[in-house]
């Protein structure tokens, strides 16, 4: 097991290299130079081209690429920001916890109704209930993420006027962007238990523990959950990885000032370095969650801890 | 030992399964009866009902599609149709207890074989959880395992083994009647006989009732009592062991015999039952056997057989017998 994990981690590297790659790439040819942006319309052509001398813009791709790539290895140092100063690391981590908190809650809120509801959907297919839900997922993946953080806000701010539309301070603050990150993953996490499930109670050992005189609540927490629980453990750490990522526009549309936040400020303002650090970090987060996953799937499944070993 | 003592009987049992495709009439009209101690076979090829019939004991016939039409299936003297489930689950693995075919997914793969074979004694039994698991050690042991590997997950053990460990959990509470389907279908060869003569020990030693499903006159031979030849959902011939190994007359029965390879014989060939199992949803008229009957009469496809007592206790559905 702790081979598997070294290795795992191991393989991170050239991950990040690749991302790392991608990404200042992708920001090299973005239209836009950040010196300008920096010294504003009123700067002179003369300084402008000193600044960009002066951050290096100017040198060929490929140079500028391996001075990241050393500055990263080598000194563990990613730069500062163009606009704040602030080194990227801080920057992100500043922002990190705010980012986490939202994930988490988004997480959560689709675990809570996700599970149960695809439960009991399973338990009783073709059901009112089983029926109903089934169209609520279709609707929760396919509402856009800032449609529905906009209606909500229309809705419950505006209208009712129960829940504050913008900022993270308070737990208040939180039931509306956490239900808006929370609805899609809340969605694919019903589809999943109830497809898990479906195809686990059909099994033999399902009728064995039957066949023992078990309760029937028993037969499906006990004996059916812990087997159709193990790929839906995967979509909830992949869906929890997505969302930490994926939380631009709901931190935008709520004010929150997170990592996704910080980065479309990043884009705007051509502030290289913090998009170049906040897609690195995501991507580091991303792949150590999905490590996470699989290490927890060799705790709750028998036959692949046995791999392992 | 009063042999003669009931311990079960199903009457007049039909088990019908409504699908989109149509009603499969998959046990029809059924008699048996087994008495304490005894061990009746239950024989047919694959879709005969066998499962059916002992899922419907159990009452674990998934509904729908399946239902119980009518009939009564007495137990110790209840009729186990008139229980609640409440009742019902005090009964299973306590009372009446089952193996089934496949030992590869008849065993939970996230729990360890020692806590599945506590589950069932912690359920029936006064015990706690740690007095359990002592039992069920003491159950592996009896069938064979060591005890040590109590906390492994089934995918730790062979097939046999595991058909071993689902025996300890059906005779864990000591119960008064055995359902077997199939039990040794999906093991090798050598591993069948071992698994079969463990069974049939405990099953003396315990003194249970025993109804065993099986595909396999050789496993009849070696087990039961009493057997009863099922045919697309109908006990076709039904008689002690050696009545029917001495004077079979079911035609599908004598088609089974025909169909072992026997060494003395000069031919070489097996004679093999013509034709296909009818299509479940769409069963011949009059007698279900007869498009594939070697002794097939004009009156056959009209008339629907009926239990004809040949001789004392020896029951057969063949218009060849009836006056
Ligand atoms: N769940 C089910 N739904 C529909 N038909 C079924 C179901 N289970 C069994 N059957 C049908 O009932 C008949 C008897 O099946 P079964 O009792 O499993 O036979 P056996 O155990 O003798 O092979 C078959 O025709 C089978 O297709
Ligand atoms: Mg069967």
């Amino acid at each position: 097991m702790h081979k598997y994990i070294l290795r795992r981690l191991l393989l991170l590297i050239p991950v990040m290299l690749g991302v790392a790659f991608i990404v200042f790439t992708m920001m090299y040819f973005t239209p836009g130079d950040p010196a300008a942006i920096m010294l504003g319309e009123a700067a002179s052509e003369h300084d402008v081209e000193r600044l960009r001398e002066e951050m290096g813009l100017d040198r060929p791709f490929i140079v500028q690429f391996s001075t990241y790539i050393k500055n990263l290895v080598v000194h563990q140092d990613i730069g500062r920001s163009y606009q704040s100063k602030k080194p990227v690391v801080t920057a992100i981590l500043e922002r990190f916890p705010t980012t986490l908190k939202l994930a988490a809650l988004g997480v959560l809120v689709a675990v809570l109704l996700g599970i149960p509801t695809g439960i009991i959907s399973a338990t009783k297919q073709y059901s009112i209930f089983d029926s109903a839900s089934m169209v609520a997922a279709l609707l929760g993946v396919s509402m856009p993420n800032f449609w529905q953080g906009l209606m909500s806000i229309i809705v419950f701010s505006v209208w009712l006027g129960w829940l504050p539309s913008s900022g993270f301070s308070t737990p208040m603050h939180m039931i509306l962007p956490a239900l808006t990150i929370g609805t899609s993953s809340a969605a694919i996490i019903t589809r999943m238990t109830r497809s898990s499930m479906l195809e686990v109670i059909r099994q033999d050992y399902i009728r064995t523990a039957r066949a023992k005189g078990q309760k029937e609540f028993i037969v499906i927490t006990r004996h059916a959950l812990k087997n159709a629980l193990i790929p839906v453990l995967t979509v909830v750490g992949l869906q929890f990885g997505y969302l930490l990522g994926g939380a631009v526009l709901t931190e935008t549309i709520f004010s929150i000032p997170g990592v996704g936040r910080l980065m479309v400020d990043a884009i705007k303002q051509r502030d290289f370095p913090i998009v170049q650090g906040g897609v690195l970090f995501l991507a580091i987060t991303f792949s150590f969650m999905n490590l996470l996953i699989d290490i927890l799937y060799a705790f709750v499944d028998p036959r692949i801890k046995s791999q392992y070993k | 030992m009063d042999k003669n003592k009931k311990m079960l009987s199903i009457n007049n049992l039909s088990i019908h399964y409504i699908t989109e495709e149509g009603t499969v009439a998959a046990v029809q009209d059924m008699n048996l009866e087994v008495a304490e101690g005894e061990t009746l076979g239950l024989v047919g090829e694959t879709g005969a009902g066998k499962t059916t019939t002992a899922l419907g004991i159990m009452r674990l016939i998934p509904e729908p599609p399946g239902k119980i039409v009518q009939g009564e299936i007495v137990f110790q003297g209840k009729n186990l149709l008139d229980m609640t489930t409440e009742q019902m689950r005090e009964i299973r693995g306590n009372k009446i207890s089952m193996i089934f075919q496949d030992p590869m997914t008849s065993l939970n793969p996230v729990i360890p074989v020692g806590e599945q074979i506590a589950e069932v004694i912690i359920l029936h039994q006064n015990v706690n959880a740690r007095e359990a698991l002592e039992r069920a050690a003491e159950m592996l042991e009896k069938v064979g395992i060591p005890p040590e590997r109590i906390k492994e997950y089934p995918h730790q053990f062979s097939g046999g083994m595991r058909q071993r460990v689902v025996i300890a959990i059906a005779l864990a509470c000591n119960p008064k009647l055995l359902i077997a389907d199939e039990p040794t279908t999906a093991l090798d060869v050598t591993i069948q006989a071992q698994v079969l003569k463990l069974m049939n020990n405990l099953k003396k030693e315990f003194n249970t009732s025993m109804i065993m499903i099986t595909h396999d006159l050789g496993v009849v031979a070696e087990v039961c009592d009493k057997v009863a030849i099922m045919y697309a959902g109908n006990v076709i011939e039904y008689t002690d062991k050696k009545s029917l190994f001495t004077e079979p007359r079911h035609p599908y029965t004598l088609g089974l015999f025909g169909s072992i390879p026997s060494i003395e014989d000069d031919e070489e060939r097996l004679n093999p039952i013509k034709g296909l199992m009818p299509d479940p949803t769409n069963i011949p008229s009059g007698c279900p056997f007869h498009p594939r009957c070697p002794k097939v009469m004009e009156i056959c496809s009209e008339k629907v057989p009926k239990d004809t007592e040949v001789s004392k206790g020896h029951f057969v559905k063949c218009l060849l017998y009836e006056e």
